[in-house]
């Protein structure tokens, strides 16, 4: 039984975690190391073994081999209610039976903590939910019970806490509402959040570290910022914002530069920034990072110049025009163009081409599945 | 509804009274079958029922002649006469209902929410539970009684090993009663409860195991409060036919005139002593004793948000 109350973050520690089901492998392999006090996010379109990751962390399964350690204890064989974590479910789950105040209390009961009902309130307070604690959890909006649900989870003071896409169900606003709260509480009381999220802006916007995973292991690992600026894999440049990927024979590399043919075209990426220096590689830009011009622009070797091709998609989103361009042999090429009032006048069928900077360029570790029409992902 | 739809389309421009009148016109129309159905099969028997509790009895010409009249003394009588077999009446229908409970708590658990991923499983096991009502009532009370007879290996075994004496038998104990209740009324425990169960959602006995109670809290916390809906239906569809059974406990069956309960005296006044008004008076205590008893258990058990 877990009577301590503990006020600070633990570490959790995934060793080696595999987790069959009849029928398929949901987890293989999985390592994974979340610092005490950490906002860690776990994203991924879902049945990439997420929710079933979050679920072994919190017992609710049993892992086919590997080893779950939080504060450095090894927790693997031990039940649920046995572990100092909570959970907020992305169903809720708040008992229909009792009133909001009895739901967050509930934990404290088990655990026969002094003055249930003072903490009880003082957590929905820190909700703002404190004038609602006599009502049903069903007289509550989906957003008023995803903060008793985190109330509930937050008041036992666990060592960690997990969120199972927690805001899935609210609407835009009232999501980003509740992440900014989320992110505040986790500052205020500092303990360790383990989010579990499809949502690639939540995951960026909330974490100090996000963790993309794809069919049951994870693809890359790291902070926001880097896991967008240099995605090591094809899913993660497509999961994780958009991609526009070349693929080509590497024709020459120096101790800067890895450069490929594309259809007649010399494209380069930084060597630090290439996973793979031979063989076939993938380059990829990020569309707001390229350009096009009308004339074909006369540039030195640190930029990669591809075209021409025909504008074939203009599409208005308010900050920015997206561009898609069609070029023979290559496939089509996205183009973010921000509208700050000066961008280029430009119609549909117009012939262009596209720039960007060498740097901005990103080598992968593997091809996208069909060669040479990368659909850029919308 | 479609006659109801159609009169507010073609109404509503001229009276405002006439589509509302319409509407509630064939609101009747559609509840006067139902309604003529309860005032001739319920209100009149009913109050027919009342009418005889109160008939007056005349043994001048040395056989009784009852004659409609206000005699409220007779439910005095019934009430000393035979307080024994109502107060037995709900003593058996506590405990049978108790031991139904508990023997179909566990079964339905099993059939609705350990057996929910195995549809066939849990379709072969409710079959098995209604099973019984295949074969009539009467038959398998009566096989009841042959297994437990004097003779039988059953009770020559419990004799044998001291259990009981050499002279004591099972047939028309109050245990064997209660068990004959018990087995006739499990179904009407366990359907209930089953849907209560089978709606379940194990979310949030996760949700407990999460918040540090463990099987047992949770069961007591969470499972239970979440099917008190199906647990006040069932006790409710065994207690009170229970209470008013007489095929058990008859002489005939499991029982003795020693477990008479009230719906034995109930029909042997009105079918063999002809005795209307007490048959009649006790009929009425039974159910406005019933009717007092559910009203403070629903009452009680606080189900009212749930159902």
């Amino acid at each position: 039984m877990a009577t301590e109350f503990v006020a600070r973050g633990a570490d959790l520690e995934l060793v080696g975690i595999r987790k069959e089901f009849p029928g398929f492998t949901a987890i293989d392999h999985l390592d994974l190391h979340i610092p005490a006090g950490e906002f860690f996010a776990l994203l991924g379109p879902s049945g990439c073994g997420k929710t079933t990751t979050l679920r072994l962390v919190a017992g609710l399964e049993q892992p086919t081999t590997g080893q779950i350690l939080i504060g450095g204890k090894d927790v693997t064989e031990t039940k649920p209610y046995q572990r100092p974590v909570n959970t907020v479910f992305q169903s809720y789950a708040l008992f229909p039976h009792m009133s909001v105040l009895e739901n967050v209390a509930f934990g404290l009961r088990q655990r026969k903590i002094d003055d249930v009902l003072v903490k009880a309130q003082a957590s929905l307070d820190l909700v703002e939910l404190g004038h609602l604690a006599q009502r049903r959890p069903a007289q509550l909006s989906g957003g008023q019970q995803q903060r008793v649900a985190l109330a509930r989870a937050l008041v036992n003071r666990p060592s960690l806490l997990l969120l199972d896409e927690p805001l899935g169900a609210l609407d835009l606003k009232l999501r980003r509402q509740m992440q900014i709260e989320l992110k505040a509480i986790q500052m205020e009381v500092g303990l360790t959040f383990l989010h579990v999220t499809h949502d690639q802006e939540e995951a960026m916007d909330m974490a100090d570290t996000v963790a993309v995973m794809n069919k049951g292991h994870i693809e890359q690992m790291g902070s926001p910022e880097k896991l967008y600026d240099r995605p090591k894999t094809v899913f993660v440049s497509k999961f994780l914002g958009q991609s526009n990927l070349f693929v080509g024979q590497v024709e020459s590399q120096n101790e800067v530069a890895v450069s490929i043919q594309v259809a007649g075209t010399k494209i380069s990426v930084p060597k630090a920034r290439a996973e793979k220096h031979s063989g076939t590689i993938a380059i990829g830009v990020r569309p707001e990072k390229a350009f096009f011009h009308e004339e074909q622009p006369k540039l030195g070797s640190d930029h990669n110049v591809i075209g021409p091709g025909e504008i074939i998609d203009i599409r208005f989103t308010g900050v920015s025009n997206q561009y898609l361009i069609e070029i023979p042999k290559v496939g089509n090429v996205t183009v973010f163009a921000q509208n700050i009032g000066k961008s280029p006048v430009i119609e549909l069928g117009a012939k262009v081409w596209v720039s960007w900077k060498v740097e901005h360029s990103f080598g992968l570790s593997d091809l996208p599945e069909n060669v040479g029409e990368q659909e850029p992902v919308a | 509804m479609a006659i109801a739809a159609f009169g507010h389309a073609t109404g509503s421009g001229h009276k405002q009274k006439a589509p509302g009148n319409k509407s509630t016109k064939v609101a009747l129309l559609l509840l006067a079958p139902g309604l003529i159905y309860l005032a001739i099969f319920f209100v009149a028997p009913l109050f027919s029922l009342v009418i005889t509790s109160l008939q007056t009895v005349d043994y001048s010409t040395g056989f009784p002649v009852y004659s409609y009249g206000l005699e409220f003394a007779n439910y005095v009588n019934v009430v000393n006469q035979y307080g024994e077999q109502i107060g037995r009446s709900f003593i058996y229908a506590f405990f049978a209902t108790i031991a139904a409970l508990l023997i179909s708590y566990p079964l339905a658990y099993f059939i609705g929410v350990k057996a929910r991923r195995y549809p066939l499983l849990q379709a072969l096991m409710l079959t098995l539970v209604i099973a019984p009502f295949f074969i009539s009532f009467l038959l398998r009370t009566f096989a009841w009684k042959q297994i437990f007879s004097n003779e039988s290996w059953i009770v020559t075994t419990l004799q044998s090993v001291g259990i009981l004496q050499s002279d004591q038998y099972l047939v028309g104990t109050p245990f064997l009663v209660i068990f004959g209740l018990t087995y006739n009324f499990i179904p009407f425990m366990t359907l209930p409860l089953y849907t209560s169960l089978e709606r379940l959602d194990i979310r949030y006995l996760e949700a407990g195991a999460d918040l540090y109670a463990n099987p047992r809290k949770v069961f007591r916390k969470v499972t239970i409060p979440l099917s008190m809906p199906g647990i006040v239906s069932g006790t409710l569809l065994t207690f009170i036919p229970i209470a008013g059974d007489y095929v058990n406990a008859s002489g005939l069956f499991l029982g003795s005139t020693e477990t008479a309960m009230l719906g034995n005296v109930v029909e042997s006044k009105f079918l063999k002593s002809y005795e209307l008004p007490t048959a009649s008076a006790l009929s009425v205590i039974l159910m406005g004793a019933i009717m007092l008893l559910v009203t403070f258990y629903v009452r009680r058990s606080g189900t009212d948000d749930l159902l």
